[in-house]
């Protein structure tokens, strides 16, 4: 690459879109370094898509200017357009052709030549485990498999910077995890990977920095670790066996949250063994027997709840991960792993 | 690599592509092909006897109609485009290729080129069984290259509408106006019978619409009559059609994805 390379693979300053009345983008500014794997994390029609569809050079923002691998997204599109990688939401894969004849058509199309191309094709069907199914035509693959194929015709070009457009919606939770090993293993080859999820354990699991984007904004930028810590503490969630066991709780806590179907009460603290102790001795003080307890500490729910004031959309079918979020984290002291999905 | 050698790669690397497509699946060009052979058994077969009496010329009815079926198997190729082409865009691989550095006039230029094989390879069997049922043009290689040279053109016209066709549908389902189009034009002109058998403002439409002077023009050429002033008409018909198909294409596919 003839330009000296900037620190910064993707730069983007006051992006703005809108569709006829509807703005999907009302100013963001994003900043990845090199190498690192940065994530943009909303609910569904918050404009995650329209953003890699910006940086990506297929569509072009209102207002605003982006430059990616140091190149003016509009201005040097071509040398965008070969620095990239972008594995879009819907499957880019050519249906009608086998797994190795598309692998094969993105070879020819970044002209490796007929040898060159033919190792790279054999070398990515090995890395993503699709050798089996190399002579199978692409319609009969299954939701990872395509999902795989995608990825593997996006790195045919050798690309700097990958842009995946949740790479996961609608994957089975082992194709999900081979997705997340694939990505780990990209970023330790030193490609810069700009991710967007609806997951907020995803992005948890796989981000160096996190942007949340809600309704075309910017509500918040860090790391896993610092978005946490934007959002006061955690709270303790006491189950009761009865609604009015629930009411005269919910009085003795102000601030409390209620959720009346599960008859539980969410109480602001940092589950502390002082906090937690001062809470039982206030409902014993009141007689009010608990059924269930359980202390969370705030996790990237909790800031997106925070920040935005809703939940993200996916929460109920995302696919569990419980067990494995909380081993990593290690933020969940209760017994029940079920508190936290019900808590929201 | 030039841009011009890389668009030059890049439309082979799509023909391929989609000459592929139609080896792997040939369902819809068997289909394609299909069609014209069983109209030219149709009207040859079942109403030649009848019609035969009422064709000038004293020549068979199936030397009349094969023009017309010609056009019709054309058709039927282009439609065929329109589907690949719509498939292409409402499924993601489009956005792939949007950015990918490549030359992206490749995307359709394969498309038009592939067609274009394809609708050859089909005339080529279609003119196969006319010649089996009795076919028996009367021309010397000259006006056969002549012939060879309109229908070339006259597919060049209905693939480049037929590209559009495939952009501007959001559906598939979209591109069967196209071929509802090339179905019953070919009806309303000169390929099965004469316009003059026709009457009022059907008559008048025939004797207008593009598809005739096409037809009377490959007959002429075929059957070694006299060409007239149709010939003319038919060549700016095809050339302007192109042009038009290919703006119209070509401005569709520039303009900004629609999601």
């Amino acid at each position: 690459m003839a330009t000296t390379p900037s620190p910064s693979a993707i730069v983007a300053t006051g992006l703005r879109k809108s569709f006829g009345d509807h703005v999907v983008l009302d100013g963001i500014d994003l900043e990845v370094p090199r190498g690192t794997v940065f994530s943009l994390l909303g609910p569904n029609g918050s404009g995650k898509t329209t953003t890699v569809r910006i940086l990506s050079t297929l569509i072009g923002a209102d207002g605003g200017q982006a430059s990616v691998a140091g190149h003016d997204v509009v201005r040097e599109a071509g040398a965008v357009r070969a620095a990239i990688g972008v594995t879009g939401q819907f499957s880019a894969v050519d249906g009608l052709l086998t797994g190795e004849e598309n692998l094969a058509l993105m070879a020819a199309l970044h002209h490796l030549g007929r040898a060159g191309g033919r190792r790279r094709v054999a070398d990515l069907l090995e890395r993503f485990d699709l050798v089996d199914a190399a002579k199978k035509a692409a319609a009969t693959y299954s939701g990872g498999m395509r999902r795989r194929l995608d990825l593997a015709m996006t790195l045919v070009g050798d690309p700097s910077v990958i842009f995946l457009d949740e790479p996961t919606t609608g994957l089975d939770p082992r194709s999900r995890r081979t997705m997340w090993q694939i990505i780990r293993r990209l970023v330790a080859d030193g490609v810069t990977v700009f991710l967007t999820t609806q997951y907020l354990d995803e992005a948890d699991q796989l981000a160096d920095r996190i942007a949340v984007l809600d309704g075309g904004r910017i509500v918040a930028t860090g790391t896993a670790e610092q978005l946490k810590r934007q959002i006061p503490g955690g709270h303790i969630r006491v189950r009761f066996d009865t609604a009015e066991d629930l009411d005269t709780a919910a009085r003795l806590f102000a601030g409390s949250a209620r959720d009346d179907e599960e008859l539980a009460l969410r109480v602001p603290g940092d589950g502390g063994v002082s906090s937690l102790r001062a809470l039982l001795d206030r409902l014993d003080a009141a007689s009010v027997p608990v059924a269930d307890l359980s202390v969370h500490t705030p996790d990237l729910d909790d800031v997106f709840f925070a920040l935005t004031g809703h939940p993200s959309s996916r929460t109920g079918d995302q696919p569990s991960e419980t067990g494995h979020q909380s081993g990593r984290t290690g933020d969940q002291t209760s017994a029940t792993t079920a508190a936290k999905e019900g808590a929201r | 690599m030039s841009t011009m050698t890389t668009a030059v790669t890049d439309s082979a690397t799509m023909l391929r592509r989609s000459l592929l497509h139609t080896v792997r699946y040939p369902a819809s060009m068997v289909t394609s092909l299909l069609v014209p052979v069983l109209l030219l058994l149709l009207f040859v077969g079942v109403f030649g006897g009848a019609i035969n009496a009422g064709i000038a010329g004293g020549s068979t009815y199936i030397n009349y109609i094969v023009p017309g079926i010609l056009l019709v198997t054309a058709g039927y190729g282009a439609s065929t485009t329109a589907l690949a082409v719509n498939k292409d865009m409402t499924e993601g691989i489009i956005d792939r290729f949007r950015t990918m550095p490549i030359s992206r006039q490749s995307v359709l230029t394969g498309h038009v080129l592939a067609a274009t094989i394809r609708t050859f390879l089909s005339l080529a069997l279609v003119v196969g069984v006319a010649l089996l049922m009795g076919f028996r043009p009367t021309t010397d290689p000259l006006r056969w290259l002549g012939a060879a040279g309109l229908v070339l053109l006259l597919v060049l016209a209905l693939t480049w509408l037929a590209v559009a066709i495939g952009l501007v549908s959001p559906t598939p389902e979209g591109t069967t106006g196209f071929l509802l189009l090339v179905q019953v034009l070919p009806f309303v002109s000169s390929a099965f019978v004469t316009t003059e058998s026709m009457s009022g403002a059907v008559r008048w439409f025939a004797a207008n619409e593009p598809f005739t002077p096409i037809i009377d023009t490959l007959r002429a050429l075929l059957m070694d009559t006299p060409v007239g002033n149709s010939g003319g008409i038919a060549v700016a018909w095809c050339v302007g059609l192109s042009a038009a198909g290919y703006l119209w294409a070509r401005s569709v596919f520039n303009r900004a994805p629609r999601r």
